[in-house]
């Protein structure tokens, strides 16, 4: 798997703290699968980013059938419930918002996530929101799992090449169902 | 002589205005602190920092990051709110700089005593002035003491900003709020201005229609392209083209605000497009000459202007350009020069010597256009075969667009997709800039679209100005009470995801639904250019007046003045509240009453940031698309916290709860879905009657139904008694609502205010 901190935008360059690259898919899903409230927050440019599965879409829908949390940010849930799949719904500013509240219960009122998985949005747009996280949410571990290198998550994969993100993004959700 | 005219010691106060002055009169920085307070402790800023670090002193650079702090001792929060401060503060000052160097020009024309008629059948002819300074402006010259004060003001603001001074982020906040109210009363002042001397439309509702677009321009003629936001320079061109009947024998068009401006002025001058087309337009090879004046300018223009042989006239000191100052001497020989070539441009600093010397160079520039003739559309494959493929066009691109493999297309004689790139392009040329072999990209883009651009031609309605008295008190009951469910004011710039057809696709399912839409700047101008099968577009389809259903184009940008002064004028005019130096009591009315909702999809500005500023102070809620999440932070409510929630009875003094509304003040919005669903929701005030609140219930269940697939979720929060329940929806509704166990008037209707000072009689 590449290990790029290539930048997805130019100019989005990373402060003095810095993702650490996930080194292998593997380590993804061991961080997911080890999370005790972890959330899946897919973005609205999901929709028609190709996956193994059919579109991001389909794989945060496999996803959560593991049992894994997801909650679909702008306004695509409409599309997962086209889909026949019913997943939470907040808008991203919402989310960011609570995320950083030690004292939010979560989209369930169970408890507090200890892990945010980011994937699907404008890559300027998940930059911000993570980096909103990275200074106001500090015990809360973040991923991204974008195509191109996200420096103000706590993980971030690296950036590589469309077909390349797609086998790694169906490994970790290999990764993730073998577990359960 | 004198009667009636009280004089101070530097300011003149009007004794034959009866209205009582309120309490805070030329507010200073600290005098609203309490009431901007009140906000940011129920819409807290969230931060999203757009640079880890501080350097703006030789301490740093500070790493902010986390718990961090400055060598200052600054937090990071501190410095995030720092900088949408020092944001809104360039923002305001531009605007300020603007009305200064307008009034200054306007008062040694025209005199000091000009009347300020600024709208028909109107007596609060300036409701923001009225309502910060106290005063109630007659005449051109009352203005310069408006001026003084938020110049002195903004000189204050700035001063927080340095080292050592603020250091609480809500503090920061608070003056960021009183840049924004500061920002609108600069805009006001803009705009009587220009309005009272330069015959601008006086809020007539049917303005005439004016030409927008590249097709509008008749490139066989000389063509004179101004840029910019101040007025000045272009009015005298019109006048001399006038003067000396060559109206028919030169175009003249405008990009951005200077453009709606000058069709204000006079509706035969071309609306070329928004501020994005100036790399566009120039590189056509279609200008003659450029005119710029003064605000969002490509500061570029020369170079790119060079390249084609284009000369440059500039005529405001805050954008010199490099360029010789010739401003006293002779016109012909400046003419001469530029003709001639030996000058590149001029800097002409009166804007009443710029119109001759502007219509005798592009006359004579015109004879030798095409000696540097853009390259002809065969000529793309060509240059195309230079592209490595190496992304870094996409990875500069704000909109990540398929750029590389539209160029890759074109190396294979496809242009298709390039062409297709252009309505989605918003004309930055990051990816020019960051092409390793400088391809040209943006002319490549707009030659592939050649055919499409020729043609390009919509008619759009010439900005009015503002809203009549008359108007507002036909509107400003089914407004307060909810029945008109509510004004959406679409503003700002044009740094659009995904190009300006989404903000005509807002524009009109709000008009559909018979709300008041507004519009202005680049918005506007992106409105009219987005046609249905019909080959109409909105301007067309709905009438200009204020009410349900109406398509309002004030104008430029600093005819938003009049969208925030109406909803003053709604509390002065329908509920006859005093707005002499009464900031707090009419902010207070317009957050608990007026359903208003500002839109900036493609807000890229320091000033989108300082009109949104005072927006927020006088409390209406402002949703921005997905680049406008880089203003770095939001002002966010927690519809949950039922105890943030909570206004006071004025009828007993009991504080009651009221539900979420509006929830958010500030709001960046992932997709155009999402902001229709969100602006549906941020219309509702507590004031709503059971009727009006039924309305705005049918908008948002609608909305949300038609894009998330469901009802929503938060139903509970908004209905308060059933009502308020649409009766067509009724079984529906109460279903979900029984489900998420809402109690009937647990939500109260009360007389609603935040001010304690408000509270008639206590129970």
């Amino acid at each position: 798997m590449s290990a790029k901190t290539i930048l997805g935008q130019t100019a989005e360059i990373a402060g003095p703290k810095k993702a650490f690259i996930i080194p292998k898919p593997e380590v993804a899903a061991a961080m997911i699968k080890r999370a005790e409230r972890p959330l899946l927050v897919i973005g609205a440019e999901a929709q028609g980013i190709e996956t193994a599965d059919g579109d991001l879409i389909d794989t945060a829908i496999k996803v959560s059938k593991s049992g894994i949390s997801v909650v679909a940010t702008g306004h695509i849930v409409g599309e997962f419930r086209r889909r026949g799949t019913e997943v939470h719904s907040m808008p991203l500013m919402n989310l960011g918002d609570r995320l950083r509240d030690p004292e939010w219960l979560g989209l369930d009122g169970k408890g507090r996530y200890d892990l945010a998985v980011f994937v699907g949005f404008s890559y300027y747009l998940e930059w911000l929101v993570l980096n909103g996280l990275k200074s106001f949410a500090q015990d809360l571990t973040t991923i991204s799992l974008s195509r191109s290198y996200q420096p103000n998550a706590g993980w971030s994969l690296g950036t590589m090449k469309a077909e390349e993100w797609k086998e790694v993004i169906d490994v970790i959700v290999k990764s993730i169902k073998e577990g359960n | 002589m004198f009667k009636g005219i009280e004089i101070e010691v530097g300011r003149i106060q009007d004794s034959t205005w009866d209205e009582p002055m309120g309490p805070t009169p030329f507010p200073s920085v600290g005098t609203l602190r309490n009431w901007d307070r009140k906000f940011l402790n129920r819409y807290k800023p969230f931060y999203m920092p757009f640079c880890d670090l501080c350097c703006l002193c030789t301490y740093g650079k500070c790493d902010l990051t986390g718990d961090k702090r400055g060598a200052c001792g600054i937090t990071m929060a501190g410095q995030q709110s720092r900088m949408v401060l020092i944001a809104c503060c360039i923002g305001a000052s531009t605007h300020a700089a603007h009305a200064r160097h307008m009034l200054d020009h306007l008062l040694d024309e025209y005199g000091r005593d000009v009347p300020l008629d600024v709208a028909l059948n109107t007596g609060v002819e300036a409701p923001h002035v009225r309502l910060v300074c106290g005063i109630r402006p007659k005449k051109l010259k009352d203005l310069e003491d408006v001026l003084d004060y938020v110049e002195t003001q903004l000189v204050q603001l700035v001063a927080a900003a340095h080292t050592g001074q603020e250091g609480d982020n809500i503090d920061f906040e608070s003056k960021a709020f009183h840049a924004g109210m500061l920002d609108h009363v600069a805009l006001e002042v803009a705009d009587i201005m220009q309005i009272a001397t330069l015959g601008m439309p006086r809020g007539e509702p049917d303005t005439p229609m004016a030409e927008l677009g590249y097709g509008t321009i008749d490139a066989s003629k000389p063509v004179i392209m101004c840029i910019g936001h101040n007025v000045l320079p272009s009015v005298d061109i019109i006048d001399y083209l006038m003067e000396n009947d060559l109206f028919g024998e030169v175009e003249i068009g405008g990009l951005c605000c200077t453009a709606h401006d000058m069709s204000r002025y006079n509706k035969r001058s071309k609306i070329i497009g928004p501020i994005s087309w100036q790399l566009r337009f120039i590189r056509s090879g279609i200008p003659d000459l450029i005119v710029v004046d003064e605000q969002c300018l490509r500061t570029d223009v020369m170079i790119e202007a060079k390249k084609l042989g284009i000369p440059v006239i500039a005529t405001s000191e805050m954008s010199c350009l490099g360029l010789s100052d010739r401003t006293h001497d002779d016109p012909d020989v400046i003419v001469d020069d530029l003709v001639s070539g030996k000058a590149d441009g001029a800097l002409i600093l009166e804007p009443r010597r710029v119109g001759e010397i502007s219509v005798k160079t592009v006359q004579g520039v015109a004879e030798r256009r095409g000696e540097k003739k853009p390259f002809d559309i065969g000529e793309i494959s060509v240059i195309a075969q230079e592209c490595s493929g190496c992304m870094e066009c996409v990875r500069s691109c704000p909109n990540t667009l398929e750029i590389a493999a539209a160029v890759g297309a074109a190396k294979e004689g496809d242009y298709v997709p390039l062409a297709m790139l252009y309505d989605l392009c918003v004309g930055c040329g990051r990816c020019e800039s960051a092409c390793p072999v400088s391809l040209p990209i943006i002319s490549m883009m707009t030659k592939a679209n050649e055919d499409a651009i020729a043609d390009e031609k919509y008619p759009i309605r010439v900005g009015r100005g503002a809203i009549q008295d008359t108007e507002i008190r036909e509107v400003g009951q089914p407004i307060v009470f909810g029945e008109i469910p509510g004004v959406v004011a679409l503003v700002g710039c044009a740094n659009y995801p995904a190009g300006g057809g989404d903000v005509a696709r807002i524009a009109e399912e709000f008009l559909k639904r018979r709300f008041i839409v507004l519009t202005s700047g680049c918005s506007a101008m992106s409105i009219a250019m987005t046609k249905d099968e019909d080959g109409l577009n909105l301007y067309e389809k709905y009438p200009g007046n204020f009410d349900a259903g109406g398509l309002v184009n004030v104008g430029s940008c600093v005819a938003n003045s009049h969208i925030t002064g109406a909803t003053i004028k709604i509390a002065n005019i329908f509920a006859k509240r005093n707005l002499r130096g009464n900031y707090e009591e009419i902010a207070d009315y317009i957050y608990n009453r007026v359903g208003a909702v500002g839109l900036a999809w493609g807000a890229m500005s320091q000033k989108a940031a300082a009109i949104a500023a005072g927006c927020w102070r006088l409390g209406i809620p402002v949703v921005v698309g997905p680049h406008g999440a880089k203003y770095r932070r939001m002002l966010l409510g927690r519809k949950e916290r039922e105890e943030d929630w909570n206004v006071y009875n004025a009828r007993d003094g009991e504080e009651v709860y009221v539900g979420p509304v509006p929830e958010h003040l500030f709001y960046a919005a992932e997709t155009v879905e999402e902001a229709l669903v969100m602006i549906a929701k941020l219309v509702m005030r507590p004031n709503d009657t059971n009727k009006g609140r039924a309305v705005k219930i049918s908008h948002y269940i609608d909305l949300h139904k038609t894009h998330y697939g469901s009802m929503p979720d938060d139903l509970h929060l908004y209905v308060r008694r059933a009502q308020d329940i649409p009766f067509t929806m009724k079984d529906e509704i109460m279903k979900v609502l029984e489900e998420s166990g809402w109690v009937e008037d647990k939500i109260a209707i009360p007389d609603p205010t935040l001010l304690d000072r408000m509270v008639r009689r206590r129970g």
